[in-house]
């Protein structure tokens, strides 16, 4: 392919949240109002998705390709950013965050995602995959007063570089057995030999890392809970797509060849993956840790779309991550709303009855709750629903009906938290932080998570049809 | 000449006693060492792999993979500066304020 500008268009939404990411970083010191960060962030978002529609179809040689896949998948980055800014203000403000460097870190860790989801060779996905976790390590221990920041942000960092070491010692054993790394050149030289199947095995670990699967999910909990509240919020959900993203393509089109191999190594992973992250979640007090060990598990359900290998399945599980940004990040929106100095807010005790005192975010807690537990109204259960169906088409009900079983389980911990709203007395004293960036976020998630909820069936065809 | 099967022999070994360090050791030092020294083998690999073939990615691929391991080093060891203020310590098993 001859060098030209031209071909960088592709890249145009990328470059740009690179550059603005670079010229906040820069800023940092210079520029004392806080509030030109955050709204520098907030146009900057909307305009890379806007780059990122005018950049659809274009492609970088046969390194990058911007396809709808990529596009829904950066749809969910974005509007996880704008999400995560909008709830970020007041928390940062407390901590004395550099708002640039925040808010640049968040930029370069989406740019990371990005190319993660539209990179069709095996070099540009670890490049951004290593983009996307130096920033969030980084990201994690932005709250330095704090050692559990700390210690959750050196204990990601090490099972994440870790992983990453699989990942490219997984590159090099593809590579030799086949000499080539774009993805859809291996699927056609990808023999069944023990040295491609140890690659495989080698990328499952490493993927299996980066989006917590069990037992790879140690750094979860701790990462979680240690990291300011809106930075949990923005990894919790989209690293995780991010992940999944390029696993839905590595896996789907790649490896495709060897399905019958990797899927029997899969499933066990995903259904311990589904239980143990359930059964963990229903003995924790600490609300992020609760909901650490609960997106633990959603990687379970969200496994069982790649598990299916159908169209049918991939599409299941990006429709799932797409309705679990709205449920969580306003799950989170609402720790961060109760969070005062130090570890006030955090404990689930400190919800007890929320709903007396302030009636709004309890509800608004009820119904992301109910969403995360997939109870009907909401969207939670649509997207179970979907992906419960991809795997009994695709012919494993067993894994379906322990997929049900295990969000039995996953009831108590959510349903839990409602109860302590609803049917406890006030105990201790409850102060808000509100802010009016934070109640849009909320109202936002509760909207997403409602209309996907009552409506899901125009969505489902327009994901249905970004499949690659 | 040397066989290719040697240096992909090392390349595995190499992983392995990287592997092995990461597991057993608790200096946070110690660990990011052992990352690094899995990250050459599969370095030593491509390296060799490339230079077999006659293809220039496997030769690509060792630079990006090297630049990515400084940026790692760079992040990893100023994480450590801030344990050791806070902590006054380098091994985890020291460092659990986090707990569940």
């Amino acid at each position: 392919m001859p060098f030209s500008l031209l071909n960088l268009k592709a890249l145009m939404p990328e470059i740009f949240l690179v550059i603005v990411a670079s010229v906040m970083v820069l800023l940092d010191r210079a520029v004392r109002e806080k509030a030109f960060f955050f709204w520098m962030a907030l146009v900057g978002t909307v305009v890379a998705w806007l780059l990122a529609r005018e950049s659809l179809d274009l492609h970088f040689g046969a390194s990058y390709l911007s396809d709808h896949y990529g596009f829904f998948f950066k749809t969910i980055f974005l509007l996880v950013l704008f999400l995560t800014i909008l709830i970020s203000p007041g928390y940062a403000k407390r901590e004395g965050f550099h708002f640039g460097e925040y808010y640049g870190l968040l930029f370069f860790a989406v740019c990371g995602m990005m190319l993660m989801a539209s990179g069709t060779d095996l070099l540009v996905i670890y490049l951004g995959l290593e983009l996307m976790s130096l920033s969030i390590y980084v990201l994690v221990a932005m709250a330095a007063g704090d050692p559990r920041s700390i210690e959750g942000s050196l204990k990601y960092f090490l099972l994440g570089s870790l992983a990453s070491a699989f990942l490219v010692m997984g590159l090099a054993v593809l590579y030799g057995k086949t000499g080539k790394i774009v993805l859809s050149e291996l699927a056609g030289w990808l023999t069944s030999d023990k040295a491609v199947l140890t690659g495989i095995l080698f990328f499952i670990v490493a993927f299996g890392f980066k989006v917590a699967m069990v037992p790879f999910h140690m750094w979860a909990p701790d990462a979680y809970e240690g990291a300011p509240t809106p930075v949990t919020a923005f990894m919790s959900v989209a690293a995780k797509a991010a992940g999944f993203a390029a696993l839905g393509r590595i896996f789907l089109l790649a490896f495709y060849p060897a399905y019958a191999y990797w899927v029997k190594l899969l499933i066990p992973f995903a259904v311990l993956t589904m239980f143990v992250g359930n059964i963990l979640a229903v003995v924790q007090t600490n609300i992020k840790r609760m909901l650490a060990y609960s997106s633990v598990a959603h990687a379970g359900y969200i496994l069982l779309g790649i598990v299916s290998g159908t169209k049918e399945g991939l599409s299941a599980s990006m429709l799932y991550l797409l309705i679990y940004a709205f449920m969580n990040i306003g799950a989170f929106a609402t720790v961060v709303l109760m969070q005062r100095e130090g570890r006030v807010g955090e404990s689930i005790f400190d919800y007890q009855g929320l709903a007396k005192l302030y009636p709004v975010p309890a509800f608004l807690m009820l119904l992301f709750m109910f969403s995360l537990t997939g109870i009907p109204p909401t969207a939670g259960f649509i997207g179970k629903f979907y992906l419960f169906r991809s795997v009994v088409h695709a012919g494993y009900p067993i894994i379906a009906i322990l997929a049900v079983l295990a969000s039995v389980i996953a009831a108590y911990p959510y349903l839990r938290i409602v109860m302590l709203m609803y049917m406890r007395e006030p105990e201790r004293e409850i102060k808000l932080a509100p802010s009016p960036y934070i109640w849009l976020a909320l109202g936002l998630s509760a909207l997403g998570v409602i209309t996907i909820g009552i409506y899901p069936g125009s969505l489902l065809t327009s994901v249905l049809a970004s499949v690659f | 000449m040397i066989p290719l099967s040697w240096y992909l022999w090392l390349g595995l070994a190499l992983f392995a006693v990287g592997l092995f360090g990461f597991l057993a050791r608790r200096n946070v030092i110690v660990m990011l060492l052992s990352i690094e020294i899995m990250l050459n083998a599969a370095n030593t690999v491509l390296a060799a792999l490339g230079t077999r073939m006659q293809d220039v990615t496997g030769h690509i691929l060792v630079f990006f993979v090297m630049a990515v391991a400084a940026a790692e080093a760079a992040i990893g060891l100023s994480l450590v500066v801030l344990l050791y203020k806070r902590f006054r310590e380098v091994h985890m098993d020291e460092v659990r304020t986090l707990k569940g």
